[in-house]
């Protein structure tokens, strides 16, 4: 029988990242990094070595199996608080490695005043 | 600033786009100075890659000045003489500190839909959409460099623009196709496809001290140019029996290594399905390579291919014990070597650059390109 991609029956599963560096790293002091701190309350995280060297496994997922946004978050993301978490995650991941979030080209529709 | 955009099916044009700004400390700005086309933009041309909107910049293998760099870059100054890997890493994940820099876990702005399309995100390239990053292509007056430490290199001053600009690109993915297939002295090597890369992998074979390099094409002035530069056996599949000739002249056994340089067809015509990049496309060299390959050997995929085929003969790489490899290129861990060769004259790639061309006149080079009329191995635009 053919396997469908559908719906995730598990909404709320464990959303994981690998992240080099050591879990003393990673999460310095046991505190979250950014911006996973910012979801203090509404998510639960998890941290341990990844096998092989390959660095820390930093675990997020909803507290209750649900993450209530705000307003405009929820706008943004929709109702899929995997993906939300999944995101949030690799901006943790990438500002643990590179010290920055790479930001996207500014669109012309983002600038005043320019040709096209 | 000028830059040629893409503005449908198989219609660019030049047009008056902003100037790209630092958007992250590790960037830098680079003023363009060569700008090579590249069998990887055809699809994008043909509108077969989902993603790309009216307006985007195409190109990624080029060569520039640097004229603005950001607080974090280190190995950069403003008039540094740079080329510039095609694909974004970040240089810092577990991947690229493996040497993987394509398989980059931060290359891209648009993991998710990379995450959709392939399972998990891979490094970016300049002037393709979403998935591969998201940035704007080389073909303007300027391009915008992110990770600039770890994707910029140096271009020594005995390299002319016109070699170094294949730095960027073609040369680390030939250099590629002979990692991948392991060549090592004795091996005979057969390459599917004359152009730009297929000829690099042809050089880096026998830089590798293959033993025979064969290359497949129906293009004489192509073939007659590897077999000029590398000292290549050409052979054009129009006019002989490519399978009984690779037999014939490799004792009945097959090549041990044969490299698939062709990629997906720019076109698919008549189906919708290929527009809206659904659809499988069919390989037929890379058929022709796996049954040519000998027993245990390895084929090496290199060509552009970005969703699904069909027809893929398993049965014959899994009967002959075949190794089947694939990547895009790792530029970052090769680019000084290869502009180390490229300066000891070890490398000559500036004949590959057939046509030079001002950038107001993309539209024209990619027509030339795309047909392969004038002998157009690459276009190389100058802005």
């Amino acid at each position: 029988m053919a396997r469908m991609a559908g719906p995730d029956p598990r909404p709320g599963r464990w959303q994981v990242v690998t992240v080099a560096g050591r879990p003393e790293e990673v999460l310095p002091g046991g505190r979250w990094p950014e911006p996973l701190r910012r979801l203090g309350g509404a998510v639960e995280v998890e941290a341990g070595p990844a096998p092989g060297g390959r660095g820390t496994e930093l675990a997020a997922r909803p507290l209750d199996g649900e993450l209530r946004l705000p307003g405009l978050a929820a706008h943004l993301i929709g109702d899929d608080p995997g993906r939300f978490v999944r995101q949030v995650l690799r901006e943790a991941k990438q500002l643990a490695e590179t010290g920055e979030v790479l930001r996207a080209d500014r669109s012309r529709l983002d600038r005043t005043g320019v040709v096209g | 600033m000028r830059a040629l955009c893409w503005e449908g099916v198989d219609a660019l044009a030049v047009r008056q786009v902003p100037d790209p700004e630092l958007r992250n400390s590790q960037d830098m700005i680079v003023r363009v100075r060569r700008s090579a086309t590249c069998g990887a933009d055809l699809p994008l041309l043909a509108g077969r890659i989902p993603y790309l909107a009216a307006g985007d910049v195409l190109g990624h293998e080029f060569l520039g000045e640097v004229v603005e760099v950001g607080p974090e870059v280190r190995r950069h100054r403003v008039a540094d003489r740079v080329v510039v890997c095609a694909g974004i890493a970040c240089g810092a994940c577990w991947f690229c500190r493996q040497g993987l820099f394509a398989c980059c876990d931060n290359g891209t702005t648009d993991a998710a839909a990379a995450e959709s399309a392939w399972g998990q995100p891979t490094a970016g390239c300049y002037g393709h959409p979403g998935p591969l990053g998201g940035f704007a292509g080389s073909h303007a007056e300027y391009v915008r460099v992110p990770y600039a430490d770890v994707g910029a290199f140096t271009v020594p001053d005995a390299v002319s623009d016109d070699r170094a600009v294949f730095a960027s690109d073609a040369a680390p993915t030939g250099w590629l196709g002979t990692e991948l297939g392991e060549v090592t002295p004795g091996d005979v090597v057969a390459i599917w496809g004359a152009g730009a890369v297929g000829q690099l992998t042809a050089g880096a074979a026998a830089l590798r001290g293959a033993a025979r390099v064969i290359v497949i094409d129906d293009h004489d002035d192509r073939l007659r140019m590897v077999e000029r530069h590398v000292g290549a056996e050409p052979l054009n599949y129009r006019q002989v029996d490519v399978p009984a000739e690779l037999r014939e002249r490799t004792g009945g056994r097959g090549p041990d290594v044969c490299v698939e340089a062709v990629g997906m067809p720019a076109q698919r015509p008549g189906l919708l399905a290929g527009r809206l990049g659904g659809g499988a496309d069919r390989p037929l060299a890379l058929r022709e390579a796996v049954h040519a390959c000998r027993k245990g050997g390895t084929v090496v995929v290199l060509g552009t291919w970005t969703g699904f085929v069909d027809t893929f003969p398993l049965g014959a790489v899994m009967n002959k014990g075949l190794t089947v490899r694939s990547a895009r290129q790792h530029g970052q861990r090769w680019i000084p070597m290869l502009l180390d060769r490229m300066a000891r004259d070890e490398l000559r790639t500036e004949h590959l650059a057939t046509h030079h061309l001002p950038l107001e006149r993309g539209p024209d080079g990619y027509a030339l390109f795309r047909d392969r009329t004038d002998g157009c191995v690459r276009a190389v635009f100058s802005p």
